[in-house]
């Protein structure tokens, strides 16, 4: 039981690890951009993990209700607003990658550094 | 003991499905599969409590960022090459940093303990005063956008910024400036029934219910930021659907711009407005006779600034993306 209550934090570390993992050994930029979200998502499970509290709910005070327990609000307002940020840089990395394609012609990096080389 | 059980599940997708979308060598599928993995993680936040969350995550990453990730897939070759990927090096690397944090998640407390050290700190503070000094139920929406708003006039600049980033790296097609960006394509799907029939059924409440989370989100899960990304989610079904000239027709570029600066704009000079009632920057009770009142105020508008710049910002992105060609 202890064990299982342990499972989020595993998922966390794969998670974050497989991200990881594809955006060291990984060639193509579109990819990579793909693994960092996956990253980014690993670190967003994390602190709503940390956020979730045994026979709480989501912190909306209903009227007439006494003595609700509430999840913690503040990892939640974090990773919200995390998320919105998130999807910008990636667009931002994402119109990076367009550019360099048609500078270059590629997308995969080796390729890319090679002509930079030669030039 | 059930939630768990079913987290469980939904987690083990998702650890498959983040694979396989590093494995798979189409782009277009891992897309798709990034579609999926955001819609399990939305799953998991609401199995967490954290509804407002799982909203986000639902409108930003199953829609919005699927959208453009494929708008970024029809610029850039839809394959990976081949048989370049392992190297034994980072996959030791890999296994050992994977298994010391798990050997380092024994010291973590488990799931949902109340005595854990993340529980003890503000947050008892922040359930407890939000009734007394902001009053409205959801205490998400009171420290995002009362006590902790400089954090959130942050985030909206960021998000600013890298909208400014793609527009000035994508323009409005090559060589035009953003504001000058049109489309070519006039028709999009509107020669297939079933697309259109379903668009023209769903768009309406799409933007309805966009508009209901924004303006609703004190009381329930919802706000600025979840009501720009499914408005945006909106309009780019219109775009998809219509075709992209007649989204531009209904929002031109010029006024996307006015509406990303416009919203931060607003955030900031609400922050302003405190300083000149007599209170701090971003202190909302000065704003009226009652400190409660002025919070109400200060939180609805805030937020609208919020909404605003994320609605254009991330319409912005969509739109360079899609006019690139």
């Amino acid at each position: 039981m202890k064990l299982l209550g342990l499972f989020n934090y595993w998922v966390f570390a794969v998670l974050l690890m497989i991200g990881l993992y594809a955006l060291i050994s990984k060639k193509n930029l579109v990819k990579k951009i793909m693994a960092l979200a996956i990253f980014q998502s690993a670190v967003f499970l994390f602190f709503i993990t940390m956020s979730r509290v045994d026979g709480g709910t989501a912190p909306i005070i209903q009227a007439g209700v006494p003595d609700q327990i509430f999840s913690n609000p503040l990892p939640q307002v974090l990773i919200l607003t995390a998320i919105v940020v998130g999807i910008s840089t990636t667009a931002l990395g994402l119109a990076i990658v367009v550019r360099l394609y048609e500078e270059y012609g590629t997308v995969e990096d080796d390729e890319i550094l090679a002509m930079d080389r030669e030039s | 003991m059930t939630t768990l059980l079913i987290g469980i599940f939904l987690l083990s997708l998702l650890v498959i499905t983040a694979v396989a979308i590093v494995r798979s060598e189409d782009l277009f599928s891992a897309v798709m599969l990034s579609g999926i993995f955001s819609l399990l993680m939305a799953l998991n936040f609401f199995l967490l409590d954290a509804a407002d969350v799982a909203l986000t995550e639902a409108a930003v990453g199953a829609g919005v960022a699927t959208v453009l990730l494929l708008a970024g897939l029809k610029l850039t070759p839809p394959t990976e090459a081949k048989g370049r990927s392992l190297r034994k090096l980072s996959v030791v690397v890999i296994a050992v940093t994977t298994l010391l944090m798990i050997y380092a998640s024994f010291g973590q407390p488990t799931l949902g303990d109340p005595m854990a050290p993340a529980q003890q700190h503000v947050a008892p503070w922040y359930i407890e005063k939000t009734p007394e000094l902001i009053d409205i139920p959801n205490i998400v929406t009171a420290v995002l956008s009362s006590f902790r708003g400089y954090d959130t006039l942050g985030e909206v600049f960021v998000v600013l910024t890298a909208g400014i980033g793609v527009m000035f790296l994508l323009g409005g097609g090559r060589g035009k400036p953003f504001s000058r960006l049109d489309s070519h394509v006039e028709e999009g799907l509107s020669g297939h029934l079933i697309p259109k029939v379903m668009a023209r059924l769903l768009i309406p409440f799409i933007l309805l219910f966009a508009l209901f989370v924004q303006f609703h989100g004190e009381y329930s899960p919802g706000g600025g930021f979840q009501a720009g990304a499914i408005f945006v989610a909106g309009i780019i079904l219109y775009s998809l659907v219509r075709g992209e000239g007649l989204a531009l027709a209904v929002i031109p570029p010029r006024v996307l711009l006015w509406m990303s600066a416009g919203g931060a704009l607003l955030y900031g000079s609400v922050g302003l407005a405190g300083i000149v009632m007599g209170g701090q920057f971003l202190e909302y009770s000065v704003l009226s006779e009652n400190p409660v009142t002025g919070q109400h105020i200060g939180i609805i508008v805030i937020e609208l600034g919020v909404g605003l710049t994320v609605t254009g910002v991330l319409l912005s992105i969509f739109h360079a993306f899609a006019a690139r060609d």
